[in-house]
């Protein structure tokens, strides 16, 4: 039996959504540009996902630009939103210092371009506090771009407070939902926010297609030039068995959410009180009281993470670290780092997330497992460092 | 039985790893990240062959087609203190590094033997072409030479104790290269026709001595080239740029009697490089430390044959442990370009006896 508790990375497709993507790929071949009967039957299942998705977020269908997944709607945001504002002298960009990669490297690209760049810290909560955006953003910041909920940690953050900030500089606010949508309700409108970003892949849908939510009237940019598809927001001809995947995988999350979001977090707490209770030396990383609710991040004293990943898999259970650099190893969490923990703490931490295919069972086996598994590898750390001693 | 394969993507350890799966072994094939390759904007570094990026993905590759988990381990940190600022610190004091060996006792068969009990197995194999035994009558774990005798690689294990050597497998010491990559092909491994390094892998573009220059604690100095009597012949940048035995790079003019000149010792202290005709080179004797004895420390004069160099012919010699650690080598005959920082191996016949650095 394998185990897989590693859904912020990524989750199974749901079965309708397998169904949907098999089909789509068999009979809509037409490119929805097109205007004949093909390109005709493709743009309609385009456009019935794009109601799906806006309806998950609460949102206009028009006012959702499809793409490739996350990072290219954190990109088109960010990267479109500057562009657009140049002109208008703002020239400085808002981050919270634990934004996904999409948004951290997009900035810092940005920021070898000549735009000015601020990161917001952030305490051992995991929370951004929004006081210290205040005093980050100025008259001539062009966007503010806070995640929604953090993919390592689960903490969900305070958007709506952090957007009024951001409006009342004249700032767009952009939040990078991914972590999100699916899981908890998201209202674009109660958020405040004028863009957001999500992903097919993270609710049980394909990958290969994620959106941007843009506020009608924002200023944007394309990033990606051409034809005149999504409106002129972003050119390429449309991936349709993705997307009507993501349209069927939206729905399905909507149908279910307030009874599975439920069901999730009482996995999640009994995984996370099991671990507590039976693994001395073990403490949550960041606020419990607001996360998502598949979602929680584990220090274990003494023990490499990276080790420990490793064990687990070796005994068919998948979890992750934060997250995982080119080649594959781990690099120390910077997200955690920038929350002010210790280089120890950062490297013996351990993400579980979990979602629509966990069990109790699988739940309760890795309580199980990971006692001995645990106590192994501290044994063979305080070997080595034994021997070290003794080998001066 | 579990284990683990350290699968550096090159030929032999993928081979390593296929023959240890096809025997049902329980193959775990895990990598190490020895340097930061994450670069700027994700970028790759220039780093040399051996453990760059397209390596990890090499093993990937083979693992996959094996069908064994694979992982990479970041050792970064322990390569760098283990095994680089060895490297750096021999270079400035005149002796001349051998960094594969420092990594294999220091490393492979230290840090990632742990790693790999942690994750339950019982022996670490590598792609080294040697053989480890137990002698049934001492209960010893007995290192040989592969029997490819152009690829032996037993001088680079002298220092594996016998801790080590028991948890040691070498699946390849009993094949010639060419059965190993004839294998690799029938089994069509993607490495098969994957050249074999050659340099030292982390040294960018085989250039030690500007890696060296720039790490050096304190710097690298100039120095005179002088000959044996102690008279000036020329300058140089630093006596890292040296090794025992170098003929080429001097920059001298040809010596009065037109005779090529080597470089005979290194001398750190002074910053002195000592050049000299072929002669000078020779010696009849040295003296190592950190010896390791694998068939036991012997109580007297031990009969051997020894080898000074990776692919240098073993001389007939004697040699006598002298306590803490040290021995001393007598040569039947002469060698020449005795060097320090190098290994000196003990064979008796395939068998490695024990061996130690040349001081």
């Amino acid at each position: 039996m394998r185990i897989y508790l590693d859904y912020n990375a990524t989750t199974p497709l749901a079965p309708e959504v397998v169904d949907a993507v098999v089909s789509t790929t068999r009979e809509l071949f037409g490119n929805a540009s097109s205007v004949h009967h093909f390109g005709q039957q493709a743009k309609g299942a385009i456009d019935d996902a794009r109601a799906a998705v806006a309806a998950l977020l609460a949102a206009n269908p028009f006012e959702i630009v499809f793409t490739s997944g996350g990072t290219e709607a954190d990109n088109l945001a960010i990267r479109g939103a500057a562009e657009a504002l140049e002109a208008t002298g703002r020239r400085h960009l808002v981050a919270s210092a634990i934004e996904h990669e999409a948004v951290l490297n997009t900035l810092k690209a940005l920021a070898r371009r000549g735009w000015r760049t601020t990161l917001v810290p952030v305490g051992q909560t995991g929370i951004v506090e929004p006081g210290r955006v205040r005093e980050a953003v100025g008259d001539d910041t062009a966007l503010v771009s806070v995640m929604h909920a953090n993919n390592e940690i689960g903490t969900i953050q305070p958007i709506a407070e952090i957007a009024a900030i951001a409006h009342e500089r004249g700032a767009l606010m952009h939040t990078d939902a991914v972590q999100t949508v699916g899981k908890i309700p998201v209202d674009v409108k109660a958020l405040g926010v004028d863009l957001l970003a999500c992903s097919a892949h993270k609710l049980n849908g394909p990958k290969g297609a994620g959106a941007l939510w843009v506020k009608s009237g924002t200023r944007m940019q394309p990033i990606l030039t051409g034809g005149k598809h999504e409106r002129n927001r972003r050119a390429g001809t449309e991936n349709i068995p993705a997307l009507v995947g993501f349209g069927v995988a939206a729905r399905l999350a909507a149908a279910k959410m307030p009874a599975e979001a439920a069901r999730v977090g009482a996995l999640r707490d009994r995984l996370e009180e099991g671990i507590l209770r039976q693994v001395p030396g073990t403490v949550v990383n960041g606020a419990r009281e607001s996360r998502v609710p598949n979602t929680t991040n584990i220090s274990f004293e003494r023990v490499e993470a990276e080790s420990l990943l490793i064990a687990l898999d070796l005994q068919g259970i998948a979890v992750s670290t934060g997250s995982a650099c080119s080649s594959g190893t781990l690099e120390p969490s910077h997200v955690l780092r920038a929350m002010g923990f210790s280089a120890h703490r950062t490297q013996t931490s351990l993400r579980f997330s979990l979602g629509l295919f966990s069990t109790e069972a699988e739940v309760d086996r890795v309580i199980e497992v990971l006692p001995a598994i645990v106590e192994k590898l501290r044994g063979l750390t305080k070997k080595t460092r034994q021997a070290a001693a003794i080998n001066g | 039985m579990r284990i683990v394969v350290a699968m550096s993507g090159g030929v032999d350890s993928s081979v390593a790893a296929a023959l240890l799966a096809e025997q049902g072994h329980d193959v775990v094939g895990l990598s190490m990240q020895l340097y930061d390759a994450s670069g700027d904007a994700g970028g790759e570094r220039a780093f040399g062959s051996c453990c760059s990026l397209d390596d990890l993905h090499d093993a990937r590759r083979v693992a996959a087609v094996l069908r064994i988990p694979h992982y990479i381990l970041n050792f970064e940190r322990q390569f760098d203190e283990q095994v680089v600022s060895n490297f750096v610190r021999e270079y400035a004091a005149g002796r001349t590094p051998l960094p594969c060996a420092r990594c294999n006792s220091d490393l492979k068969f230290a840090t990632l033997a742990v790693r790999a009990r942690g994750f339950g197995a019982e022996a670490v194999a590598t792609g080294h072409y040697a053989r480890v035994e137990r002698d049934a009558a001492t209960g010893r774990y007995l290192l040989k030479r592969g029997v490819d005798a152009s690829k032996d690689q037993a001088y680079f294990l002298f220092s594996l104790t016998q801790d080590q050597l028991a948890g040691a497998v070498f699946p390849i010491g009993g094949r010639p290269k060419e059965a190993v990559r004839e294998y690799a092909r029938l089994h069509r491994l993607p490495v098969a026709d994957k050249p074999d390094s050659q340099e030292i892998c982390f040294i960018p573009d085989d250039d030690y001595a500007t890696f060296v220059g720039e790490r050096a604690a304190g710097g690298v100095a100039a120095g005179a080239i002088v000959d044996e009597s102690g008279r000036v012949l020329g300058r140089h940048s630093g006596i890292h740029r040296f090794t025992v035995g170098q003929r080429k790079g001097l920059g001298l003019s040809a010596s009065p009697t037109g005779a090529p000149q080597y470089v005979i010792a290194l001398k750190p202290v002074d910053g002195q490089v000592v050049v000299g005709p072929k002669a000078s080179l020779e010696r009849t004797a040295l003296s190592a430390s950190g010896v390791n004895w694998i068939v036991g420390e012997p109580t007297g004069p031990m009969r051997v044959a020894a080898q000074i160099r990776h692919r240098h012919p073993a001389a007939p010699s004697t040699v006598r442990a002298t306590g803490d650690g040290r021995a001393e080598v007598l040569f039947d005959a002469p060698q020449v370009a005795v060097t320090p920082g190098q290994a000196v191996v003990f064979y008796d016949g395939d068998i490695v006896a024990g061996g130690g650095w040349i001081d």
